[in-house]
């Protein structure tokens, strides 16, 4: 696997390739695709709900500039304090600082993308200091050294069997002869050396779900109580997280958290949902004593404006990657990209460059299950098309496809040559053919690569109708 | 339900019909005069433009639409045996012309007569069934745009069911798509091969001796792949079957 959203198509024959694979991501039906079907099913009026979701996350992109002052408004007020990142590298820098300040030498993370999206990890290492990933999926893939291969089920692709392995190499104290085959043994154990871990951070970094401008919290939802974990036990806390997750007050976040687990699990609603909103206060009990939120906008903001602005309004549930069926047979990895899948394949192009992530929205047949599902509506197959007319636009097409429509669009645009081409083409596929099908030997890419052509019947329709009159 | 009289009924007869398989054409023909429509092909026509629109060529794509515009002006409705043209046509036209006050309303009147073949037959014209002799076991395969942007769902199998000795057996997953999306399966042949195999695992588990569709590029990439496998079942356009046009050969036989 190459993390390269260029490597595209080199990793997506990787990944087809790959037998352990096929099993894991035949899971993302039964896990995923039955339960938010019947969670859709026993709501009932779903279709509402989404729309509510929708103009909610709707208000929210086309007032992102007053909420978020808002929000650092708020968070100000209850002693939290709320930094602003350009880039990628100015998230590192400022992460690093507030860090260092503290003389953190451990952190442990509750799940976040936005920390994968700036490779914060790696950085943090080569400035000596340990991130701790706490969420299951995330540990195991941490220990593997992978990146994540689901927005919500990180380590989607592993067998528990891979899980095991990993486990008897990395817990080297443990018995080497104990037990991992069952599911339950995994989590205990990684349970078991987790709890370390959280007692001895020195901070916690978290993502966060939604912010809410109004109150100045940070909302995350969790299964596994990690997130508290990480941001109650140490003394400094830590939120990074996306400049496009705020939303004017908790009114619309109950709505969102009515929409998120029921898309994504299929979950009512989720184990922890956790209001993170400033330090530690007076007479309180427990809560970091230091509160601070880094807004990332790396790339989103440049998105307001345009076609895909839209895509902004993803609450990231995931529910377009488990029923991409693209996703369902080569992975996440495949795309080389933190986001992966429809929201991959419409939000990358922007963030990262079409020239970049001209693959993710190119690989999509536009069959339209991601928008069917998506909760907040948003229309991913027209965004992914916008991306594709602007690399045609730019000349960056694959010159094979671009010439192969501009003769076809020349003879489309002059009935009466189509036609005439047309009945050409009939005869002398019908000509080609052997056995029924046309089978051109040595072509060995495209549509010949894994396909015979059935041949035609040899005269056009409009030959025949003309004939008929 | 009030049904106009004869109504002028341009058929938009799709690029990979005229070209692979005109029969379709005649089966469509058939079934609207069945139903009651005075059929006309414009000699204009060539293609929807939906390979320009979906690889991203907004020029030619625009150019070939205003074609079709011109040439479908003027009748009372239009109908592809086709969800995916007809969904071009109906859900996409109106998005290209968005920013064309000259030429939005033209795209959206025909956007609003257009229709796809069997939705037409039965929700425009009240078709409830055929005279048509079939006797196999099929099952349908639902293309992504005949289900999510035109909503054609019931009706195939409504009027399939009228076919005289004809069983559906239902695919186990019948909302995913084949992989064939045009482009899509001359760019990511790979991935389309692994999209094609299940849903030829599927249709082939149903036990239904043949694969009925209502759109001839899916079938035409169904079958395209089965050959390759050496795998024999039977694959035809749906119109045929309702047509009464179902015991020539089928699609890719000898
Ligand atoms: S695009 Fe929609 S479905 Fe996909 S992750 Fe975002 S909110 Fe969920």
């Amino acid at each position: 696997m190459n993390v390269d959203p260029k490597a595209f198509v080199a990793n997506a024959r990787a990944a087809l390739a790959d037998p352990q694979l096929r099993p894991a991501l035949g899971r993302l039906k039964t896990h995923f695709g039955a339960g938010r079907a019947f969670a859709v099913h026993r709501y009932g009026d779903f279709e509402s709900l989404r729309a509510a979701g929708k103009a909610i996350r709707d208000y929210a992109v086309t007032h992102l500039d007053e909420l978020l002052v808002t929000f650092e408004q708020s968070v100000n007020a209850r002693g939290g304090t709320v930094h602003w990142a350009r880039d990628a590298a100015e998230a590192r820098r400022l992460i690093l600082a507030i860090l260092q300040d503290v003389g953190a030498k451990t952190v442990t993370k509750g799940k976040s993308m936005v920390t994968e999206e700036i490779r914060l990890n790696p950085f943090l290492e080569a400035n000596g200091i340990e991130p701790v990933e706490t969420d299951l999926g995330e540990y195991i893939i941490q220990l593997r050294d992978e990146p994540p291969s689901h927005i919500i089920a990180p380590a989607f692709h592993l067998s528990k069997e891979q899980v095991a392995e990993t486990f008897f190499a990395a817990h080297k104290d443990l018995d080497p002869a104990r037990s991992l085959q069952e599911r339950n043994a995994l989590v205990q154990e990684a349970r078991a050396v987790l709890r370390r871990r959280f007692e001895a951070a020195d901070a916690g970094i978290t993502g966060a779900n939604f912010l809410s401008a109004k109150e100045g919290a940070a909302i995350i939802v969790t299964n596994e109580g990690n997130g508290d974990l990480t941001r109650l036990l140490p003394k400094t806390h830590i939120v990074v997280t996306g400049i496009e997750k705020v939303v004017a007050d908790m009114n619309d976040v109950a709505v969102l958290l009515r929409l998120l687990p029921r898309s994504a699990t299929g979950q009512a609603i989720s184990t922890y949902v956790s209001v993170m909103a400033g330090p530690r206060g007076p007479g309180e009990t427990d809560g970091p004593e230091n509160f601070h939120v880094v807004l990332v906008d790396n790339g989103r903001s440049r998105l307001i404006g345009t076609e895909a602005q839209d895509v902004l309004r993803c609450i990231r549930c995931s529910a377009c990657i488990n029923h991409c069926p693209i996703y369902g047979a080569i992975g996440g990895h495949a795309y080389g990209a933190t986001y992966m899948g429809p929201i991959g394949a419409a939000l990358n192009p922007g963030t990262m460059g079409v020239a970049n992530a001209a693959h993710h929205a190119n690989a999509s047949t536009f069959c339209g299950r991601c928008a069917e599902v998506c909760p907040v509506m948003i229309p991913l197959p027209r965004i992914m098309r916008h991306w594709r007319a602007v690399e045609y636009g730019q000349g960056l097409a694959p010159k094979a496809i671009t010439r192969g429509l501009a003769l076809w669009a020349f003879a489309a645009k002059r009935p009466a040559l189509y036609r005439l081409g047309a009945s050409i083409a009939a005869r002398v596929l019908k000509m080609l053919g052997r056995g029924g099908s046309v089978r051109v030997v040595p072509i060995r890419n495209g549509w010949f690569a894994v396909r015979d052509f059935p041949v035609p019947q040899g005269t056009t329709f409009q030959q025949q109708w003309r004939a008929r009159k | 339900m009030t049904v106009d009289a004869r109504p002028r009924v341009g058929l938009f007869v799709t690029c990979l019909v005229d070209l692979v398989r005109p029969q379709i054409g005649f089966a469509a023909v058939k079934l609207l005069e069945q139903a009651g429509c005075d059929v006309e092909v414009p000699a204009a026509q060539t293609c929807c433009g939906q390979p320009a629109w979906n690889a991203g060529a907004d020029r030619d794509a625009i150019e070939i639409a205003r074609n079709v515009i011109a040439a479908f002006d003027g009748f009372d409705h239009v109908v592809a045996p086709s969800g995916s043209c007809g969904g071009m046509i109906k859900r996409h036209y109106p998005e290209m012309f968005e920013k064309d006050p000259a030429w939005l309303p033209r795209a959206r009147a025909l956007s609003a007569k257009t229709h796809e073949l069997l939705s037409f037959l039965v929700r425009v014209r009240g078709v409830t069934g055929v005279t048509a002799d079939y006797a196999r076991r099929v099952c349908y395969h639902d293309s992504c745009s005949s289900l999510r942007e035109m909503g054609v769902k019931a009706e195939p199998r409504a009027l399939l069911s009228t076919v005289n000795g004809l069983a559906i057996d239902e695919l186990t997953d019948p909302q995913v798509c084949c992989g064939f999306g045009g482009l899509f399966s001359v760019k990511y042949p790979d991935i389309s091969e692994r999209m094609a195999d299940d849903k030829i695992a599927d249709a082939c588990n149903t036990g239904a001796a043949a694969l009925l569709g209502g759109d001839l590029g899916c079938l035409l990439h169904l079958k395209g792949r089965m050959a390759r496998q050496g795998k024999t079942l039977e694959v035809r356009h749906v119109a045929e079957v309702l047509a009464g046009m179902g015991d020539g050969k089928a699609l890719g036989e000898p």
